[in-house]
């Protein structure tokens, strides 16, 4: 069997608005990870025992369990709580809340890598708490973690396609409803594939440049 | 929960585990080819090593298991779905695994080769009793979490209906349309056997550790 040049084309266009849906999934799911992760990895450094022992919990619970089935508990369980998310809200969710738990290592990382006079000379200076975090610690944690958390951007989007699973319009949604008309699986399951392969392609070489960058200024 | 019930979600829980080794098995079988024609001098090796790496870890599992189960069988290729599965799985870890062993080669003390050179080892002697013992000791904790990730991985392929842990209890919640019940159990089930997994890997890194 040949590839159908023209069934391709005319299919492109829909698969291209799937892509989009699966784009914003990716941006709006990363930056909620980015908030989200900074806030578990604050919690868990707590001293506070009731905060930072359920959230401990909580982060390694979520990092150990499949993405999928968090998936359906949120767009499946939370109706019957009175809380319907559409599926595309329900995937962001989830895919910002799993890779919080991520995102939440690579700051704890950051943070501990602060050298420990920062805190000395913080403590010294008579900062108010609140400060230390934001104008000693964070500024000085925050960068240092920017390369590992870009490659968490690129891990994000390579899991976006298993939102077909709650019928996000992604391209295998696209794809599925396609072929649910014309019967030809080969076209649309490819083009769908090449399309996540191609922008994973894309994002990992940008992701390079930036870790080229980060490690330049780290030395220089 | 009938026995009927607990029946399926123990054979898929069975499933889930033969996935999981199954594709960290092809994986690891890949990863070493792969990962050595990454350091080799040979520049053609490299360039085969790089496409395989760049390709396979750009292609998610979930794509690699939608194509292959449902655009294959155009070009007139039917795998039975388990296998696909295991496919799916094991080539996109293996880009992930070979990174790990072309991290742990690259790790060994340079001096290490140039001592298998004074003693007139050749280069693949030099590889082979030298720098591999010492390199796949510093694999093994990072091929521990990939066999928890390679775990996770295994839920995606219920989405094309192999029947593991995930694909079973979709089967139970469409009977008895409790979903928090199935979901949340899917979700403790998983935790446990990745604590299982987990201090296996532990009690395995022990045994290989630098004594």
């Amino acid at each position: 069997m040949n590839f159908d040049w023209n069934y391709a084309l005319d299919i492109l266009p829909l698969l291209l608005d799937g892509l989009l849906t699966a784009l914003i999934a990716t941006v709006v799911g990363y930056v909620a990870a980015l908030v989200l992760g900074l806030v578990f990895a604050l919690a868990r450094r707590s001293s506070k025992r009731w905060i930072c022992l359920p959230v401990g919990f909580f982060v390694e619970f979520i990092r150990g369990t499949p993405l999928l089935i968090q998936l359906f508990f949120l767009f499946f369980v939370l109706p019957q709580l009175g809380l319907a998310l559409s599926p595309l809200a329900a995937g962001i969710v989830g895919l910002g809340l799993h890779y919080a738990t991520y995102t939440s290592e690579v700051y704890r990382a950051g943070i501990e890598g602060v050298p420990p006079g920062q805190w000395d000379a913080a403590v010294a200076l008579h900062l108010p708490r609140r400060r230390v975090w934001t104008s000693v610690i964070l500024p000085q944690a925050v960068p240092r973690s920017i390369p590992a958390l870009t490659n968490y951007s690129i891990a994000l989007f390579k899991d976006v396609p298993q939102l077909v699973a709650i019928t996000v319009a992604e391209p295998f949604t696209v794809g599925r409803a396609i072929i649910a008309e014309t019967f030809r699986p080969f076209e649309p399951i490819t083009m769908a594939g090449l399309l996540y392969l191609a922008v994973a392609l894309v994002l990992s070489y940008l992701g390079r440049i930036v870790e080229r960058r980060y490690k330049g200024m780290a030395t220089a | 929960m009938s026995s009927a019930q607990l029946g399926l979600l123990l054979y898929g829980a069975w499933q889930t585990i033969l996935l999981t080794l199954g594709g960290m098995a092809l994986a690891l079988v890949i990863a070493f080819p792969v990962g050595l024609a990454r350091v080799s001098r040979n520049k053609f090796l490299r360039a085969v090593g790089f496409v395989y790496v760049e390709l396979f870890r750009g292609a998610a599992v979930l794509v690699l298991a939608f194509w292959f189960v449902y655009a294959l069988p155009s070009l007139g290729w039917q795998l039975e779905p388990a296998f696909a599965g295991i496919l799916a799985l094991g080539l996109n870890m293996g880009a992930y695994s070979s990174e790990v062993v072309r991290g742990a080669i690259q790790a060994v003390p340079p001096g290490q080769v140039e001592a298998a050179t004074a003693l007139n080892f050749t280069p693949s002697q030099g590889m082979r009793r030298v720098v591999l013992p010492q390199a796949v000791r510093a694999m093994i904790p990072s091929f521990g979490n990939n066999v928890i990730e390679q775990l996770k991985a295994t839920a995606v392929v219920a989405v094309v209906s192999i029947p593991e842990l995930t694909f079973n209890g979709q089967l139970i919640w469409s009977g008895n349309g409790r979903a928090a019940a199935v979901f949340g159990g899917l979700l403790i089930g998983y935790g446990i056997m990745a604590l299982v997994f987990m201090t296996m890997v532990r009690l395995i890194e022990r045994k290989v550790a630098w004594s």
